[in-house]
Protein backbone atom coordinates (compact mmCIF):
# COMPACT_ATOMS: atom_id res chain seq x y z
CA UNK A 1 0.00 0.00 0.00
CA UNK A 2 1.25 3.51 -0.81
CA UNK A 3 1.75 5.88 2.14
CA UNK A 4 -0.91 8.45 2.84
CA UNK A 5 -1.74 11.08 5.42
CA UNK A 6 -4.91 10.64 7.44
CA UNK A 7 -7.41 13.14 8.82
CA UNK A 8 -10.44 12.36 10.93
CA UNK A 9 -13.32 14.71 10.10
CA UNK A 10 -15.77 15.59 12.88
CA UNK A 11 -18.31 17.32 10.65
CA UNK A 12 -19.16 17.74 6.99
CA UNK A 13 -17.39 21.11 6.74
CA UNK A 14 -14.13 19.65 8.02
CA UNK A 15 -14.47 16.77 5.57
CA UNK A 16 -14.93 18.90 2.45
CA UNK A 17 -12.10 21.23 3.54
CA UNK A 18 -9.67 18.40 4.29
CA UNK A 19 -10.34 16.79 0.91
CA UNK A 20 -8.65 19.82 -0.68
CA UNK A 21 -5.32 18.86 0.93
CA UNK A 22 -4.36 17.08 -2.27
CA UNK A 23 -5.70 16.33 -5.74
CA UNK A 24 -5.35 12.64 -4.95
CA UNK A 25 -7.22 12.84 -1.64
CA UNK A 26 -10.18 10.53 -1.06
CA UNK A 27 -12.97 10.16 1.45
CA UNK A 28 -13.02 6.87 3.34
CA UNK A 29 -16.09 5.53 5.16
CA UNK A 30 -16.82 1.76 5.36
CA UNK A 31 -13.49 1.11 3.61
CA UNK A 32 -14.64 -2.30 2.33
CA UNK A 33 -13.86 -1.49 -1.31
CA UNK A 34 -11.37 1.39 -1.17
CA UNK A 35 -8.97 -0.28 1.28
CA UNK A 36 -9.06 -3.49 -0.76
CA UNK A 37 -8.09 -1.53 -3.89
CA UNK A 38 -5.42 0.41 -1.99
CA UNK A 39 -3.75 -2.85 -0.93
CA UNK A 40 -3.55 -3.80 -4.62
CA UNK A 41 -2.29 -0.29 -5.47
CA UNK A 42 -5.19 0.16 -7.87
CA UNK A 43 -6.32 3.12 -5.76
CA UNK A 44 -3.41 5.32 -4.68
CA UNK A 45 -4.70 8.22 -2.59
CA UNK A 46 -2.02 10.28 -0.81
CA UNK A 47 -4.48 11.68 1.75
CA UNK A 48 -7.53 10.06 3.32
CA UNK A 49 -10.35 11.94 4.97
CA UNK A 50 -12.10 9.63 7.43
CA UNK A 51 -15.79 10.49 7.25
CA UNK A 52 -16.96 7.47 9.26
CA UNK A 53 -17.60 9.60 12.36
CA UNK A 54 -19.76 12.23 10.63
CA UNK A 55 -23.35 12.54 11.93
CA UNK A 56 -24.90 11.11 8.75
CA UNK A 57 -26.25 7.90 10.26
CA UNK A 58 -29.96 8.55 10.63
CA UNK A 59 -33.03 7.68 8.55
CA UNK A 60 -35.71 10.36 8.73
CA UNK A 61 -39.18 10.85 7.28
CA UNK A 62 -39.41 13.65 4.70
CA UNK A 63 -42.34 16.07 4.39
CA UNK A 64 -43.22 14.44 1.06
CA UNK A 65 -43.83 11.09 2.76
CA UNK A 66 -40.51 9.59 1.72
CA UNK A 67 -37.23 9.04 3.57
CA UNK A 68 -33.90 10.81 3.89
CA UNK A 69 -31.16 8.22 4.47
CA UNK A 70 -27.83 9.45 5.87
CA UNK A 71 -24.92 8.52 3.62
CA UNK A 72 -23.23 6.65 6.48
CA UNK A 73 -26.15 4.38 7.36
CA UNK A 74 -24.71 0.87 7.03
CA UNK A 75 -26.17 -1.65 4.59
CA UNK A 76 -27.30 -3.77 7.56
CA UNK A 77 -29.10 -0.90 9.29
CA UNK A 78 -30.73 0.23 6.04
CA UNK A 79 -31.97 -3.26 5.17
CA UNK A 80 -33.36 -3.76 8.69
CA UNK A 81 -35.08 -0.36 9.06
CA UNK A 82 -38.82 -0.91 9.67
CA UNK A 83 -39.98 1.57 7.02
CA UNK A 84 -37.56 0.23 4.39
CA UNK A 85 -38.80 -3.29 5.10
CA UNK A 86 -42.43 -2.22 4.93
CA UNK A 87 -42.55 0.40 2.15
CA UNK A 88 -39.38 -0.19 0.09
CA UNK A 89 -39.00 -3.95 0.31
CA UNK A 90 -37.07 -4.12 -2.97
CA UNK A 91 -34.28 -2.10 -1.31
CA UNK A 92 -34.08 -4.39 1.74
CA UNK A 93 -34.03 -7.42 -0.52
CA UNK A 94 -31.30 -5.99 -2.77
CA UNK A 95 -29.09 -5.08 0.21
CA UNK A 96 -29.53 -8.51 1.80
CA UNK A 97 -28.64 -10.21 -1.49
CA UNK A 98 -25.27 -8.41 -1.52
CA UNK A 99 -21.93 -9.26 0.11
CA UNK A 100 -21.71 -10.96 3.54
CA UNK A 101 -22.97 -10.10 7.03
CA UNK A 102 -19.54 -8.73 7.98
CA UNK A 103 -19.34 -6.48 4.90
CA UNK A 104 -22.92 -5.21 5.24
CA UNK A 105 -22.11 -4.15 8.80
CA UNK A 106 -19.42 -1.78 7.51
CA UNK A 107 -20.44 -0.83 3.97
CA UNK A 108 -22.32 2.47 3.82
CA UNK A 109 -25.19 3.77 1.70
CA UNK A 110 -23.08 6.47 0.02
CA UNK A 111 -20.09 4.19 -0.52
CA UNK A 112 -22.18 1.41 -2.02
CA UNK A 113 -23.07 3.68 -4.97
CA UNK A 114 -19.37 4.34 -5.57
CA UNK A 115 -17.92 0.83 -5.39
CA UNK A 116 -15.71 0.00 -8.33
CA UNK A 117 -16.25 -2.78 -10.86
CA UNK A 118 -15.29 -6.38 -10.10
CA UNK A 119 -13.94 -6.91 -13.63
CA UNK A 120 -10.94 -9.27 -13.19
CA UNK A 121 -8.88 -7.19 -15.62
CA UNK A 122 -9.39 -4.11 -13.46
CA UNK A 123 -8.20 -6.06 -10.40
CA UNK A 124 -5.17 -7.70 -12.04
CA UNK A 125 -2.52 -4.99 -12.34
CA UNK A 126 -0.59 -7.12 -14.87
CA UNK A 127 -3.44 -6.82 -17.36
CA UNK A 128 -4.40 -4.00 -19.70
CA UNK A 129 -7.32 -1.96 -18.34
CA UNK A 130 -8.50 1.42 -19.59
CA UNK A 131 -10.38 2.04 -16.36
CA UNK A 132 -7.34 1.49 -14.11
CA UNK A 133 -4.72 2.76 -16.55
CA UNK A 134 -6.32 4.94 -19.25
CA UNK A 135 -5.01 4.18 -22.72
CA UNK A 136 -3.55 0.77 -21.83
CA UNK A 137 -6.29 -1.17 -23.63
CA UNK A 138 -8.94 -3.65 -22.47
CA UNK A 139 -7.93 -7.21 -21.70
CA UNK A 140 -11.53 -8.25 -21.14
CA UNK A 141 -12.77 -7.74 -24.72
CA UNK A 142 -10.87 -10.83 -25.93
CA UNK A 143 -10.59 -12.43 -22.50
CA UNK A 144 -12.73 -13.93 -19.77
CA UNK A 145 -15.84 -11.81 -19.99
CA UNK A 146 -18.54 -14.14 -18.67
CA UNK A 147 -19.45 -11.85 -15.76
CA UNK A 148 -19.10 -8.55 -17.60
CA UNK A 149 -21.50 -6.05 -19.11
CA UNK A 150 -23.41 -6.51 -22.36
CA UNK A 151 -25.08 -3.14 -22.81
CA UNK A 152 -23.97 0.47 -22.32
CA UNK A 153 -20.41 -0.74 -23.01
CA UNK A 154 -17.80 0.71 -25.35
CA UNK A 155 -14.73 -0.45 -27.28
CA UNK A 156 -12.69 0.77 -24.29
CA UNK A 157 -14.49 -1.00 -21.48
CA UNK A 158 -17.08 -3.70 -20.78
CA UNK A 159 -16.88 -3.55 -16.97
CA UNK A 160 -20.12 -4.06 -15.05
CA UNK A 161 -21.33 -2.12 -12.02
CA UNK A 162 -21.34 -4.54 -9.08
CA UNK A 163 -23.87 -2.96 -6.71
CA UNK A 164 -27.18 -4.61 -5.80
CA UNK A 165 -28.32 -1.64 -3.71
CA UNK A 166 -27.92 0.84 -6.57
CA UNK A 167 -30.22 -1.25 -8.80
CA UNK A 168 -33.01 -1.02 -6.23
CA UNK A 169 -32.29 2.69 -5.68
CA UNK A 170 -32.64 3.22 -9.44
CA UNK A 171 -36.03 1.51 -9.58
CA UNK A 172 -37.16 3.58 -6.57
CA UNK A 173 -36.18 6.87 -8.29
CA UNK A 174 -33.80 7.69 -5.41
CA UNK A 175 -31.87 10.94 -5.42
CA UNK A 176 -28.49 11.77 -3.90
CA UNK A 177 -27.73 14.95 -1.97
CA UNK A 178 -24.16 16.24 -2.05
CA UNK A 179 -22.02 19.09 -0.75
CA UNK A 180 -18.67 20.29 -2.13
CA UNK A 181 -15.70 22.25 -0.76
CA UNK A 182 -17.29 25.57 -1.77
CA UNK A 183 -20.35 24.66 0.26
CA UNK A 184 -22.46 24.16 -2.87
CA UNK A 185 -25.19 21.55 -2.49
CA UNK A 186 -26.89 19.67 -5.29
CA UNK A 187 -29.38 16.87 -5.77
CA UNK A 188 -29.06 14.27 -8.52
CA UNK A 189 -30.99 11.18 -9.53
CA UNK A 190 -29.20 7.82 -9.63
CA UNK A 191 -29.59 7.96 -13.42
CA UNK A 192 -27.67 11.25 -13.44
CA UNK A 193 -24.93 10.07 -11.07
CA UNK A 194 -23.32 7.53 -13.39
CA UNK A 195 -21.62 8.21 -16.71
CA UNK A 196 -21.21 5.65 -19.51
CA UNK A 197 -17.64 4.49 -20.21
CA UNK A 198 -17.28 5.77 -23.81
CA UNK A 199 -13.56 6.36 -24.26
CA UNK A 200 -13.11 7.57 -20.66
CA UNK A 201 -14.02 4.51 -18.56
CA UNK A 202 -11.89 5.80 -15.66
CA UNK A 203 -14.58 8.47 -15.14
CA UNK A 204 -17.59 6.74 -13.57
CA UNK A 205 -19.75 9.46 -12.01
CA UNK A 206 -20.44 13.18 -12.34
CA UNK A 207 -19.21 13.77 -8.76
CA UNK A 208 -16.33 16.21 -8.40
CA UNK A 209 -13.32 15.05 -6.35
CA UNK A 210 -14.26 17.52 -3.59
CA UNK A 211 -17.92 16.52 -3.52
CA UNK A 212 -19.37 14.40 -0.72
CA UNK A 213 -22.61 12.41 -0.77
CA UNK A 214 -24.45 13.40 2.42
CA UNK A 215 -27.78 11.60 2.04
CA UNK A 216 -30.10 9.68 -0.24
CA UNK A 217 -33.73 10.66 -0.74
CA UNK A 218 -36.48 8.15 -1.38
CA UNK A 219 -39.75 9.51 -2.77
CA UNK A 220 -42.97 8.48 -1.09
CA UNK A 221 -43.78 4.78 -1.50
CA UNK A 222 -45.50 3.71 -4.72
CA UNK A 223 -47.00 0.46 -3.40
CA UNK A 224 -47.03 -2.55 -5.69
CA UNK A 225 -45.24 -5.85 -5.36
CA UNK A 226 -41.51 -5.43 -4.68
CA UNK A 227 -39.16 -8.11 -5.98
CA UNK A 228 -35.36 -8.36 -6.16
CA UNK A 229 -34.28 -11.40 -8.11
CA UNK A 230 -30.54 -12.10 -8.25
CA UNK A 231 -29.02 -14.85 -10.38
CA UNK A 232 -25.48 -15.81 -9.44
CA UNK A 233 -23.00 -18.69 -9.62
CA UNK A 234 -23.50 -19.69 -5.98
CA UNK A 235 -26.39 -19.22 -3.60
CA UNK A 236 -24.76 -16.62 -1.35
CA UNK A 237 -21.89 -14.14 -1.24
CA UNK A 238 -21.39 -13.74 -4.99
CA UNK A 239 -21.87 -10.92 -7.47
CA UNK A 240 -24.82 -10.99 -9.85
CA UNK A 241 -24.77 -12.45 -13.34
CA UNK A 242 -28.18 -10.79 -13.68
CA UNK A 243 -30.29 -9.04 -11.11
CA UNK A 244 -33.72 -7.48 -11.45
CA UNK A 245 -35.30 -4.93 -9.15
CA UNK A 246 -39.00 -4.74 -9.88
CA UNK A 247 -42.05 -2.92 -8.58
CA UNK A 248 -45.15 -4.33 -10.24
CA UNK A 249 -48.68 -3.02 -9.66
CA UNK A 250 -51.80 -5.22 -9.55
CA UNK A 251 -52.71 -4.18 -13.13
CA UNK A 252 -49.34 -5.48 -14.42
CA UNK A 253 -47.77 -2.07 -15.02
CA UNK A 254 -44.65 -1.11 -13.13
CA UNK A 255 -40.94 -0.50 -13.40
CA UNK A 256 -37.82 -2.58 -13.55
CA UNK A 257 -34.07 -1.98 -13.31
CA UNK A 258 -31.39 -4.55 -14.08
CA UNK A 259 -27.99 -5.16 -12.54
CA UNK A 260 -25.00 -7.18 -13.72
CA UNK A 261 -25.50 -6.28 -17.38
CA UNK A 262 -24.24 -2.70 -17.68
CA UNK A 263 -21.73 -0.17 -16.30
CA UNK A 264 -24.56 1.26 -14.19
CA UNK A 265 -27.99 0.14 -12.94
CA UNK A 266 -29.92 -0.28 -16.19
CA UNK A 267 -33.43 1.09 -16.59
CA UNK A 268 -35.38 2.65 -19.46
CA UNK A 269 -38.78 4.34 -19.21
CA UNK A 270 -39.69 2.93 -22.65
CA UNK A 271 -38.98 -0.57 -21.32
CA UNK A 272 -41.09 0.01 -18.19
CA UNK A 273 -43.98 0.98 -20.48
CA UNK A 274 -43.83 -2.45 -22.15
CA UNK A 275 -44.20 -4.47 -18.94
CA UNK A 276 -47.77 -5.53 -19.68
CA UNK A 277 -46.59 -6.91 -23.05
CA UNK A 278 -44.34 -9.47 -21.34
CA UNK A 279 -40.68 -10.13 -20.61
CA UNK A 280 -39.45 -10.35 -24.20
CA UNK A 281 -40.70 -6.90 -25.16
CA UNK A 282 -39.12 -5.35 -22.07
CA UNK A 283 -35.77 -7.10 -22.46
CA UNK A 284 -35.61 -6.31 -26.20
CA UNK A 285 -35.95 -2.63 -25.31
CA UNK A 286 -33.45 -2.77 -22.44
CA UNK A 287 -30.92 -4.63 -24.57
CA UNK A 288 -31.13 -2.29 -27.59
CA UNK A 289 -27.64 -1.80 -29.05
CA UNK A 290 -26.23 -4.50 -26.75
CA UNK A 291 -22.69 -5.56 -27.63
CA UNK A 292 -22.19 -8.86 -25.84
CA UNK A 293 -19.08 -11.00 -26.17
CA UNK A 294 -19.17 -14.67 -27.12
CA UNK A 295 -18.81 -15.50 -23.41
CA UNK A 296 -21.51 -13.25 -21.98
CA UNK A 297 -24.22 -13.25 -24.65
CA UNK A 298 -26.08 -15.80 -22.49
CA UNK A 299 -27.02 -12.87 -20.25
CA UNK A 300 -29.55 -11.65 -22.82
CA UNK A 301 -31.50 -14.93 -22.65
CA UNK A 302 -30.99 -15.11 -18.91
CA UNK A 303 -32.40 -11.59 -18.50
CA UNK A 304 -35.58 -12.55 -20.33
CA UNK A 305 -36.05 -15.77 -18.35
CA UNK A 306 -35.37 -14.03 -15.06
CA UNK A 307 -37.88 -11.31 -15.89
CA UNK A 308 -40.44 -14.00 -16.82
CA UNK A 309 -39.96 -15.46 -13.36
CA UNK A 310 -40.27 -12.04 -11.72
CA UNK A 311 -43.52 -11.24 -13.56
CA UNK A 312 -44.92 -14.65 -12.62
CA UNK A 313 -43.96 -14.09 -8.97
CA UNK A 314 -45.64 -10.67 -8.99
CA UNK A 315 -48.95 -12.31 -9.90
CA UNK A 316 -48.66 -15.01 -7.24
CA UNK B 1 15.78 -18.72 2.93
CA UNK B 2 19.46 -19.73 2.58
CA UNK B 3 20.30 -16.05 2.52
CA UNK B 4 18.79 -15.56 5.97
CA UNK B 5 20.71 -18.53 7.38
CA UNK B 6 24.04 -17.41 5.95
CA UNK B 7 23.97 -14.01 7.44
CA UNK B 8 22.67 -15.48 10.70
CA UNK B 9 19.86 -13.09 11.43
CA UNK B 10 16.21 -13.62 12.05
CA UNK B 11 13.63 -12.90 9.39
CA UNK B 12 12.19 -10.17 11.57
CA UNK B 13 15.57 -8.45 11.96
CA UNK B 14 16.07 -8.70 8.24
CA UNK B 15 12.70 -7.13 7.55
CA UNK B 16 13.36 -4.34 10.01
CA UNK B 17 16.80 -3.70 8.52
CA UNK B 18 15.49 -3.66 4.99
CA UNK B 19 12.64 -1.39 6.01
CA UNK B 20 15.15 1.04 7.49
CA UNK B 21 17.28 0.77 4.37
CA UNK B 22 14.37 1.48 2.09
CA UNK B 23 13.28 4.36 4.30
CA UNK B 24 16.76 5.85 3.98
CA UNK B 25 16.71 5.28 0.25
CA UNK B 26 13.37 7.06 0.05
CA UNK B 27 14.81 9.92 2.05
CA UNK B 28 17.62 10.33 -0.47
CA UNK B 29 15.07 10.35 -3.26
CA UNK B 30 13.08 13.04 -1.47
CA UNK B 31 16.17 15.12 -0.84
CA UNK B 32 16.96 14.99 -4.54
CA UNK B 33 13.46 15.96 -5.47
CA UNK B 34 13.02 18.83 -3.02
CA UNK B 35 14.23 21.39 -5.52
CA UNK B 36 11.22 20.50 -7.69
CA UNK B 37 8.35 19.27 -5.56
CA UNK B 38 8.74 16.95 -2.60
CA UNK B 39 6.39 14.00 -3.03
CA UNK B 40 4.81 13.47 0.34
CA UNK B 41 4.19 9.85 -0.56
CA UNK B 42 7.71 8.72 0.38
CA UNK B 43 7.33 9.67 4.02
CA UNK B 44 5.98 7.18 6.53
CA UNK B 45 2.99 8.81 8.17
CA UNK B 46 1.95 7.92 11.67
CA UNK B 47 -1.10 8.84 13.66
CA UNK B 48 -2.65 8.08 17.03
CA UNK B 49 -5.78 6.16 17.88
CA UNK B 50 -7.46 5.15 21.14
CA UNK B 51 -9.75 2.12 21.29
CA UNK B 52 -10.89 -0.46 23.80
CA UNK B 53 -9.84 -4.02 23.01
CA UNK B 54 -11.34 -6.84 25.07
CA UNK B 55 -12.17 -4.37 27.81
CA UNK B 56 -8.73 -2.75 27.97
CA UNK B 57 -8.04 0.81 26.81
CA UNK B 58 -5.33 0.94 24.18
CA UNK B 59 -3.51 4.01 22.86
CA UNK B 60 -1.61 3.25 19.70
CA UNK B 61 0.64 5.24 17.39
CA UNK B 62 0.44 3.56 14.01
CA UNK B 63 1.56 3.85 10.41
CA UNK B 64 -1.60 5.23 8.80
CA UNK B 65 -1.77 2.12 6.57
CA UNK B 66 -2.23 -0.29 9.50
CA UNK B 67 -5.41 -2.33 9.27
CA UNK B 68 -7.39 -3.18 12.39
CA UNK B 69 -6.26 -6.78 11.83
CA UNK B 70 -2.56 -5.86 11.82
CA UNK B 71 -3.01 -3.58 14.83
CA UNK B 72 -4.51 -6.50 16.77
CA UNK B 73 -1.96 -9.08 15.67
CA UNK B 74 1.28 -7.16 15.28
CA UNK B 75 0.90 -4.36 17.81
CA UNK B 76 -1.30 -5.86 20.54
CA UNK B 77 -0.07 -9.44 19.90
CA UNK B 78 -3.61 -10.79 19.89
CA UNK B 79 -2.82 -13.46 17.32
CA UNK B 80 -6.08 -15.37 17.77
CA UNK B 81 -7.58 -13.29 14.96
CA UNK B 82 -6.26 -14.76 11.72
CA UNK B 83 -5.17 -13.29 8.41
CA UNK B 84 -6.57 -15.43 5.61
CA UNK B 85 -7.06 -13.64 2.31
CA UNK B 86 -6.54 -10.08 3.62
CA UNK B 87 -9.21 -8.93 1.12
CA UNK B 88 -12.52 -9.49 2.91
CA UNK B 89 -13.33 -12.72 1.11
CA UNK B 90 -12.69 -15.45 3.71
CA UNK B 91 -13.85 -14.12 7.10
CA UNK B 92 -10.87 -15.50 9.10
CA UNK B 93 -10.24 -12.00 10.46
CA UNK B 94 -13.78 -11.48 11.80
CA UNK B 95 -13.95 -9.52 15.07
CA UNK B 96 -16.73 -7.64 16.85
CA UNK B 97 -16.73 -3.84 16.68
CA UNK B 98 -19.27 -2.26 19.03
CA UNK B 99 -21.01 -5.65 19.07
CA UNK B 100 -21.20 -6.05 15.27
CA UNK B 101 -19.04 -8.46 13.28
CA UNK B 102 -16.71 -6.97 10.67
CA UNK B 103 -13.74 -8.06 8.55
CA UNK B 104 -10.82 -6.52 10.46
CA UNK B 105 -8.61 -6.77 7.35
CA UNK B 106 -10.85 -4.29 5.50
CA UNK B 107 -10.75 -1.62 8.13
CA UNK B 108 -8.10 0.96 8.94
CA UNK B 109 -7.13 0.87 12.62
CA UNK B 110 -7.21 4.67 12.70
CA UNK B 111 -10.91 4.63 11.84
CA UNK B 112 -11.69 2.92 15.15
CA UNK B 113 -11.18 5.89 17.47
CA UNK B 114 -13.36 5.28 20.52
CA UNK B 115 -14.60 1.88 19.34
CA UNK B 116 -14.97 -1.25 21.45
CA UNK B 117 -13.32 -4.22 19.82
CA UNK B 118 -13.83 -7.80 20.92
CA UNK B 119 -11.63 -10.60 19.59
CA UNK B 120 -11.66 -14.35 20.16
CA UNK B 121 -9.37 -13.77 23.18
CA UNK B 122 -12.07 -11.54 24.67
CA UNK B 123 -14.85 -14.10 24.21
CA UNK B 124 -13.31 -16.78 26.39
CA UNK B 125 -10.12 -18.46 27.60
CA UNK B 126 -9.13 -22.15 27.60
CA UNK B 127 -10.15 -22.27 31.29
CA UNK B 128 -13.32 -20.29 30.88
CA UNK B 129 -14.67 -20.85 27.40
CA UNK B 130 -17.54 -19.00 25.77
CA UNK B 131 -20.50 -21.35 25.15
CA UNK B 132 -19.84 -21.03 21.40
CA UNK B 133 -16.24 -22.18 21.89
CA UNK B 134 -17.42 -25.14 24.00
CA UNK B 135 -19.95 -26.08 21.32
CA UNK B 136 -17.35 -25.92 18.53
CA UNK B 137 -15.14 -28.32 20.54
CA UNK B 138 -18.04 -30.64 21.31
CA UNK B 139 -19.26 -30.81 17.70
CA UNK B 140 -15.82 -30.86 16.09
CA UNK B 141 -16.58 -27.62 14.27
CA UNK B 142 -13.12 -27.45 12.67
CA UNK B 143 -10.26 -29.45 11.30
CA UNK B 144 -7.15 -27.30 10.86
CA UNK B 145 -8.61 -24.57 13.06
CA UNK B 146 -7.36 -21.58 11.07
CA UNK B 147 -10.80 -20.18 10.22
CA UNK B 148 -12.21 -21.07 13.65
CA UNK B 149 -11.69 -17.80 15.59
CA UNK B 150 -13.43 -15.95 12.74
CA UNK B 151 -16.19 -18.57 12.58
CA UNK B 152 -16.82 -18.30 16.34
CA UNK B 153 -16.87 -14.49 16.39
CA UNK B 154 -19.17 -14.52 13.37
CA UNK B 155 -21.44 -17.15 14.94
CA UNK B 156 -21.80 -15.18 18.19
CA UNK B 157 -22.74 -12.07 16.20
CA UNK B 158 -25.09 -14.04 13.93
CA UNK B 159 -27.20 -15.18 16.88
CA UNK B 160 -27.34 -11.61 18.13
CA UNK B 161 -28.45 -10.39 14.68
CA UNK B 162 -31.25 -12.96 14.57
CA UNK B 163 -32.23 -12.00 18.11
CA UNK B 164 -32.37 -8.31 17.12
CA UNK B 165 -34.67 -9.21 14.22
CA UNK B 166 -32.24 -8.30 11.44
CA UNK B 167 -33.49 -10.12 8.32
CA UNK B 168 -31.35 -12.07 5.84
CA UNK B 169 -31.57 -12.96 2.15
CA UNK B 170 -33.48 -16.16 2.98
CA UNK B 171 -35.91 -14.68 5.54
CA UNK B 172 -39.33 -15.36 3.97
CA UNK B 173 -41.20 -12.45 5.56
CA UNK B 174 -39.20 -9.24 5.99
CA UNK B 175 -41.68 -7.92 8.53
CA UNK B 176 -41.76 -11.07 10.66
CA UNK B 177 -39.20 -12.24 13.19
CA UNK B 178 -36.40 -14.25 11.55
CA UNK B 179 -36.32 -17.88 12.67
CA UNK B 180 -33.21 -19.84 13.47
CA UNK B 181 -33.28 -22.42 10.69
CA UNK B 182 -30.41 -24.26 9.05
CA UNK B 183 -30.93 -22.19 5.88
CA UNK B 184 -30.74 -18.95 7.89
CA UNK B 185 -27.48 -20.07 9.53
CA UNK B 186 -25.92 -21.08 6.22
CA UNK B 187 -26.88 -17.80 4.56
CA UNK B 188 -25.73 -15.67 7.48
CA UNK B 189 -22.43 -17.53 7.87
CA UNK B 190 -21.58 -17.39 4.13
CA UNK B 191 -18.89 -14.77 4.75
CA UNK B 192 -16.81 -17.32 6.65
CA UNK B 193 -15.08 -19.85 4.44
CA UNK B 194 -13.79 -23.18 5.86
CA UNK B 195 -11.54 -24.90 3.35
CA UNK B 196 -11.56 -28.10 5.44
CA UNK B 197 -15.32 -28.18 4.95
CA UNK B 198 -16.43 -28.45 8.58
CA UNK B 199 -19.63 -26.57 7.76
CA UNK B 200 -22.20 -29.12 8.94
CA UNK B 201 -20.50 -29.43 12.34
CA UNK B 202 -20.22 -25.65 12.59
CA UNK B 203 -23.96 -25.37 11.93
CA UNK B 204 -24.65 -27.98 14.64
CA UNK B 205 -22.48 -26.11 17.16
CA UNK B 206 -24.26 -22.82 16.48
CA UNK B 207 -27.67 -24.47 16.62
CA UNK B 208 -26.90 -25.97 20.02
CA UNK B 209 -25.86 -22.62 21.46
CA UNK B 210 -29.02 -21.05 20.08
CA UNK B 211 -30.98 -23.61 22.06
CA UNK B 212 -32.40 -25.39 19.06
CA UNK B 213 -32.06 -28.98 17.95
CA UNK B 214 -29.63 -29.74 15.15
Amino acid sequence: MRPFTFARANNTDEAVQSIQTSKRAKFIAGATNLLDLMKLEIEKPDHLVDISHLPLKTIEDTEEGGLRIGALVTNTDLAAHPRIRRDYEVLSRALLAGASGQLRNKATTGGNFLQRTRCPYFYDTNQACNKRDPGSGCGALQGFSRNLAVVGVSKSCIAQHPSDMAVAMRVLDAKLETIDSEGKRRVMGVEELYTLPGDTPHIETILKPNELITSVLLPKPVGGKHIYQKVRDRASYAFALISIAAIIQPDGTGRIAMGGIAPQPWRKNEADALLTKGAKAVVDKLMENAQPTEQNKFKINLAERTLEAVIRESRG
Amino acid sequence: MRFFKNINQSRRTFLLTSATASALFSFVKIAKATSMKAPKTHVMNTSEVAMTVNGQKQNLTLDTRTTLLDALREHLHLTGTKKGCDHGQCGACTVLVNGRRVNSCLSLALQHQGDEIQTIEGLGTPDNMHPMQTAFVKHDGYQCGYCTPGQICSAVATLKEIDEGIPSHVTPDLNGKPQLTNMELRERMSGNICRCGAYSNIAEAITEVAGGKS
